[in-house]
């Protein structure tokens, strides 16, 4: 009976997945237990999210040690991959998802809509972000996707009485579940081409017919990838596929804004490089020019698309998206090289720090944006941010260290996340790409220090103290901390994503900026 | 192989003949007296004449997504319970796991009131 049981489920599957089990547990937990709590004690809610996060983050420090015990990294017959990257996302959905917790506590008491099903939702969505990191089977990297779109949907839409928030909920619904079905098409294409769900196969079967067709892929290859790259890049909200963001950003309560642009984009990432870099490699010399055109149109018109915006979620929006601009410079580097060059290692190592760094720097800036909703202000427009400094000078400070810190200028954390893109670009000696990228994260300062000037050159229309809650002051304490020390010492850091790639390192920062 | 259509046609050729027949032998046999209620199209014994473009209660919808819900539990029990053996106890687990996380759900859409028609 127990080898019959062990056929299916080993001990080792068991431990890695533990952190899914027990986030599960938790959403469920939730929402049994809100179903007995007073309105006035909804704030415990988030307290048990919050410990479910750290059993959670608890059960992948388990697996992390765990790790160098297993002889091979797929666990689940073949369905999920657990190395070292899948850690180290692991821990960046679950800061993000803690940090977005903080900030949701005040806002939701504000808007009247403080529900259980709030946090349930966020853990369950974390629990899709996992199955998309550790997928390796595109079965469960599609159940996922879905588990993170539809939670994110229905919270998207959580302030029921507000139609903004309805109107971007059926929105990113609707334009959301048409990527979807394009995702699928393209999938079930690589299924017809190599016969097997299972990304390792599927990149063994186009190596072969790579091979066969000296080095062309036939159409149906071409079509498979370009409707799968559509969904992955909808996913990830990358111009032409860009649309459906502003809109949701703009719409959803403005913590689920900050956690949809940090932990479900970092999602979307974890999605897009086990597809194309661990699935669909033999094809990069198909996609790499559309990775290119994709990633210049997203640098250059969310760029010019902030210039003109007033309200703060939309600018936010579209600064978003260039960020995913700059991030997919770094693909682009480490697809136009073989396997083991410095490029790929360095256009990796820099997507993962720029997403780590990113997490803290976006969480931040939203989270400033969330303490302005205020009694019967909406506080997402620009003139809602004016003189800050005056109402509240430390969240106001704070605030500049993260727009400083999005336009990348050292020493904070956002300048080492472009550092080693562009770093990368220049090893796999796309040079025009790499000037680019610099001129347009100049280009950005401008609208960051647009709001920076509201905040500090611009009387405030309300002169009343801002009042910030104690979730939001340890959600932006951690934010601010972090986006500061890891521009002033980044090393840690570095290290821990060189881990992750499984780069054997010495201590010096020298040596670690090669 | 167009012989093998040929049973198609001889159905096709019963049922254009059978149709009729029975449709005229009923009108032979039974009593014939309409009035303006029986001559209404059927429609659940609501009136059917009216704007088509009503409003319908959003209950409908709520039932509707909670029988697909349950639906689609037992589109997953059925395959199980036929390969009960083969799965074994690992199989029992999984299922019982499966549906305590349904079983939630239920609590939940009952508490909050979803199962009322009120």
């Amino acid at each position: 009976m127990i080898s019959n049981f062990s056929q299916f489920f080993t001990l080792a599957d068991y431990a890695m997945v533990l952190p899914i089990i027990l986030l599960t547990l938790f959403a469920l937990g939730i929402l049994l237990i809100d179903l007995m709590v007073p309105a006035e004690w909804k704030w415990s809610n988030a307290v048990t999210a919050l410990i479910g996060i750290a059993f959670a983050a608890g059960a992948v420090c388990k697996a992390q040690q765990n790790l160098r015990l297993m002889e091979s990294p797929f666990v689940l017959s073949g369905s999920m991959i657990f190395d070292r990257i899948t850690i180290y996302f692991f821990y960046l959905f679950l800061a993000g998802a803690a940090v977005a917790i903080l900030t949701s506590v005040h806002y939701l008491e504000v808007e009247h809509e403080h529900r259980g099903e709030y946090y349930s939702l966020m853990l369950f969505s974390v629990v899709g972000m996992m199955c998309m990191a550790a997928g390796y089977d595109i079965v469960l990297i599609f159940i996922g996707l879905e588990l993170m779109a539809i939670s994110t949907y229905v919270l998207v839409g959580f302030l029921r009485r507000d139609r903004r928030s309805n109107e971007a909920a059926l929105k990113y619904l609707l334009l959301g579940a048409f990527s979807s079905g394009i995702f699928a098409y393209g999938l079930s294409l690589f299924y017809g081409l190599s016969g097997t769900t299972n990304l390792g196969g599927i990149g063994q079967a186009l190596a072969r017919h790579m091979e066969a067709n000296q080095g062309h892929p036939s159409p149906v290859a071409v079509l498979a990838l370009l409707t799968t790259a559509t969904g992955l890049l909808f996913k990830i909200a990358a111009v032409p596929f860009h649309q459906w963001a502003p809109d949701a950003y703009e719409g959803a309560p403005t913590s689920i804004t900050g956690f949809m642009s940090v932990a479900v984009k970092a999602a979307g990432w974890a999605m897009l490089l086990r597809v194309l870099v661990w699935g669909l490699y033999p094809l990069r010399s198909v996609y790499v020019p559309l990775l290119i055109f994709v990633s210049i149109a997203t640098m250059t018109a969310a760029n010019f698309a902030a210039l003109t915006q007033s309200n703060l979620k939309r600018l936010l929006a579209y600064s978003s998206i260039a960020h995913v601009g700059y991030m997919l410079l770094g693909l682009i580097a480490l697809a136009s090289v073989q396997y083991p060059a410095p490029a790929f290692f360095d256009g990796l190592k820099g997507i993962l720090i720029y997403l780590l760094v990113y997490t803290f720097m976006n969480l931040g800036a939203f989270a400033v944006i969330t303490s302005l909703r205020n009694k019967d202000v909406i506080g997402d427009e620009l003139d809602d941010i004016a003189g800050l400094f005056q109402r509240a000078p430390v969240a106001a400070v704070m605030m500049l260290a993260f727009l400083l810190s999005l336009a990348g200028i050292p020493p904070l954390a956002g300048f080492y996340g472009k550092y080693f893109i562009f770093l990368s670009l220049i090893e796999s000696q796309h040079y025009i790409l790499a000037a680019l990228g610099v001129a347009y994260s100049v280009f950005g300062l401008y609208y960051y220090l647009k709001i920076a000037n509201a905040m500090f050159m611009r009387p405030a229309l309300d002169q009343e103290r801002l009042p910030i809650s104690f979730g939001m002051k340890t959600a932006l304490g951690i934010s601010a901390l972090l986006t500061v020390f890891i521009g002033v010492y980044p090393e840690p850091f570095i290290r821990a994503v060189n881990w992750s790639l499984g780069i054997v390192h010495s201590g010096a920062v020298a040596e670690l900026m090669r | 192989m167009p012989q093998n259509y040929i049973p198609i046609f001889i159905f096709l050729a019963v049922v254009g003949i059978l149709i009729p027949l029975t449709l005229l032998a009923a009108k032979l046999v039974r009593p014939e007296n309409p009035s303006r209620t029986k001559l209404m199209p059927y429609e659940c014994g609501i009136d059917p004449v009216d704007n088509a473009r009503g409003r319908y209660t959003v209950r409908y919808y709520i039932v509707a997504i909670l029988f697909v819900v349950f639906d689609v539990e037992t589109i997953f029990l059925f395959p199980w319970a036929v390969r009960y053996k083969a799965l074994g106890v690992f199989g029992l687990v999984e299922m019982l796991v499966f549906l305590l996380i349904l079983i939630v759900g239920y609590i939940w859409i009952w508490k909050k009131g979803a199962l009322e028609w009120v």
